[in-house]
């Protein structure tokens, strides 16, 4: 794992101190809320429908155990008790108090983390694979690069006033774990007569107005990367739309340039950019690559599981995904107990995750774009015993990628924004389908909630989407059928008129039931939609 | 009738304009006619609270219910976390809230 240097701990430390300040002048009446706004931002505090809400960056969604400890203590300490993990690899909390947010920082600092660039218009927290490095169809270890480039992006003067926020991906794999190609600039990095570089792909994005980013460029060498994204951001800085926040997002631009004159701009910028010589030194991008080298795998170890347990294979066969290395596995922990909230985790469940990070998976962790945790490292000799202590603890579900394993957004519940509750209709949709049995019959169904059209809830990308909606003050679901956030990467269609709660869990199984009667073998929900189309799906749920 | 809404400054808790003060309780809101906006701007510059607004409710039995769901989470707490509510004592929260 990456470890601050001298530099970034300073900086964060520095940011620490100078919020600290902000927020006594706040206090004291020396800054109006109007002032003190976008400087609370800054450092990832919102006002929301409850309290002040803190948000924190995992950066690429990779933690220590250490670091997963100090979000526990945090969760009990200053907040009611738990936390919200979000489809951005990030952690919010509810209830945070104003007068605590500066110690709230500097307990962060302490563990090399901290809020900085988690809102406002500037580059965002880069989010990656969460089987990074342990992949076994990874060209490379895509960390190192979103490492640099959080570097290169964290403070950036040019970057920290951008029409609008801006989010990037990058992954090192054919199969994408990170809905790359929904984020403003989405790399994959690929692997061309032997030489490491990336497919760049600008203007993808939920929202208003969705958008698959389109391919930029098929191939930028690896010393040119973030010459190139420079330059992909200075021309969007130059021409984005600062005169409507609806407008504002790089898609917009690319869409209403054409992808041809968008990537025209950006390669005469990038030829400019080139005679500069920004590119960071190869040096660097080795210094940082070390932190993220194989960790010591053991040699020899044994690949036979025990699975006279039914519950302890049910699980290995949802929730543990194959790792490069021979005697390790990739463990999924579940953050969706079927009735649960989707994403939230109770400061004891957050400390005993740290627990058996560091007991079982060589200290590291991931939080997943679909709001759940994974252990990287796991012996394969040692998952029964891991499984029994997640188990113990709630953290054993095994629904990995099933329709019980929602994405939802806090929604109403919690947000200010939002037209309607998500979390109550991910409870009755995870709880119809668990009580019913069709979960497991129906295998893969990614589904995902937004209580609005901001889409956090990643709807757009669902298989079967829901989109909240207000209709004359009372809370309405729209459905949305064939999204996806992977590879093969779409958009959903809504089918039509919304429904109330009930409907909506209604429309779901009608919908479901539909593909178990058609489905061909070896199909998921979506490769039957994408085969029938819409039309059969809409006779099924109105006719 | 009118009734205001703001965040604490320093807690971020939600507060209710009560006639003298603030309450954390809903039901302590008082119907603030066509004083709420300036009650909401005097009471930010006084650095009590921030983020003061103006809501449509009606008077219940359990008293003021605000005309909008949004509110009515607001006053209650999260509909999905009933340990965390101000009204335990409710039997059914969706009732209220819906
Ligand atoms: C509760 C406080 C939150 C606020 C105020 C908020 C606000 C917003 C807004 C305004 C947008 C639309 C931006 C645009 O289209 O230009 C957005 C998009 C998004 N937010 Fe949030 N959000 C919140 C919580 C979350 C949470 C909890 C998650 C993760 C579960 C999240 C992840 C995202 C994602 C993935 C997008 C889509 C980005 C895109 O349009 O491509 N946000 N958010
Ligand atoms: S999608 Fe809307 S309701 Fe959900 S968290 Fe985002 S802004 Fe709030």
């Amino acid at each position: 794992m990456y470890q601050y240097d001298n530099y970034d701990q300073a900086m964060v430390d520095a940011r620490v101190a100078e919020f600290r300040d902000q927020v006594s002048r706040r206090l004291e009446g020396k800054l109006t809320e109007e002032q003190f706004r976008p400087l609370r931002l800054m450092n990832g505090l919102y006002l929301q429908l409850h309290a002040y809400m803190l948000r924190v960056a995992v950066p690429y969604g990779t933690l220590s155990g250490r670091q997963m400890r100090m979000l526990g203590h945090i969760a009990r300490k200053y907040d009611r008790g738990y936390g919200h993990f979000t489809t951005r690899q990030n952690i919010q909390y509810n209830w945070i108090k104003l007068s605590d947010a500066p110690d709230i920082l500097a307990d962060l600092a302490s563990v090399e983390m901290h809020a900085i660039q988690t809102s406002g218009n500037c580059i965002r927290n880069i989010s990656s694979d969460q089987y990074a490095g342990v992949a076994a169809d990874e060209v490379a270890d895509p960390r190192p690069w979103a490492e640099l480039m959080r570097q290169w992006s964290s403070f950036h003067p040019e970057f920290s006033y951008l029409p609008r926020k801006f989010k990037i991906a990058v992954i090192a794999s054919p199969e994408d774990r990170a809905a790359m190609r929904l984020h403003d600039i989405g790399l994959e990095l690929v692997k061309r007569d032997g030489v490491i570089g990336a497919r760049v792909f600008v203007g993808g994005g939920m929202g208003r107005t969705p958008m698959v980013a389109p391919e930029v460029n098929p191939f930028v060498t690896e010393d040119e990367i973030i010459a190139y994204v420079e330059a992909c951001l200075r021309v969007y800085n130059r021409y984005g739309r600062r005169d409507n926040k609806y407008k504002a997002r790089i898609k917009i631009l690319v869409h209403e340039l054409g992808v041809e004159e968008y990537r025209r701009q950006v390669a005469e910028e990038f030829a400019h950019m080139k005679a500069l010589g920004l590119n960071p030194p190869r040096e660097e991008l080795a210094r940082i690559a070390a932190y993220f080298a194989d960790p010591a795998y053991e040699g020899g170890l044994p690949d036979a599981l025990d699975r006279s347990d039914p519950d302890f294979a049910l699980w290995v066969d949802r929730n543990v995904a194959t790792h490069k290395q021979p005697g390790y596995a990739i463990v999924n922990i579940s953050l969706k107990p079927i009735g649960g909230i989707p994403g939230d985790a109770s400061a004891d469940q957050i400390e005993l995750m740290a627990d058996l990070a560091e007991r079982y998976s060589m200290d590291e962790l991931r939080v997943t774009h679909a709001q759940n945790i994974v252990l990287p490292y796991v012996r394969k000799a040692e998952l029964y015993a891991l499984w029994q202590e997640l188990h113990a603890a709630g953290l054993g579900e095994p629904n990995l990628d099933l329709v019980t394993d929602i994405i939802a957004c806090p929604g109403l519940d919690y947000c200010s924004l939002a037209n309607a509750r998500s979390i109550p209709v991910a409870q009755k949709i995870a709880q119809r389908f668990a009580g019913n049995g069709k979960d497991a019959h129906i295998g893969e169904l990614k589904l995902k909630i937004s209580g609005c059209i901001n889409a956090c809830g990643h709807h757009h990308a669902g298989h079967i989407g829901i989109l909240g909606v207000d209709r004359k003050g009372t809370e309405n679901y729209q459905l949305l059928l064939g999204g996806s956030g992977a590879e093969d990467c779409s958009l959903g269609t809504i089918t039509g008129p919304g429904f109330d709660e009930n409907g909506i869990v209604d429309a779901v199984e009608k919908a479901t039931d539909l593909y178990l009667r058609e489905r061909a073998e070896g199909e998921r929900f979506l490769d039957t939609y994408r085969r029938l189309g819409m039309a059969p799906f809409k006779e099924a749920i109105y006719g | 009738m009118k009734i205001l809404t703001a965040n604490d400054l320093a807690t971020g808790d939600v507060v209710w304009w009560a006639g003298d003060g603030w309450s954390r309780l809903l039901a302590q809101a008082v119907d603030t006619a066509s004083e709420g906006d300036a009650i909401g701007k005097r009471e930010e510059a006084a650095r009590h609270v921030v983020s003061a607004y103006v809501v449509d409710a009606e008077m219940t039995a359990d008293g003021p219910r605000p005309a909008h769901i949004k509110e009515r989470i607001r006053g209650l707490g999260p509909t999905v976390r009933p340990d965390l509510t101000l009204k335990p004592e409710a039997g059914d929260l969706t009732a209220w809230v819906i």
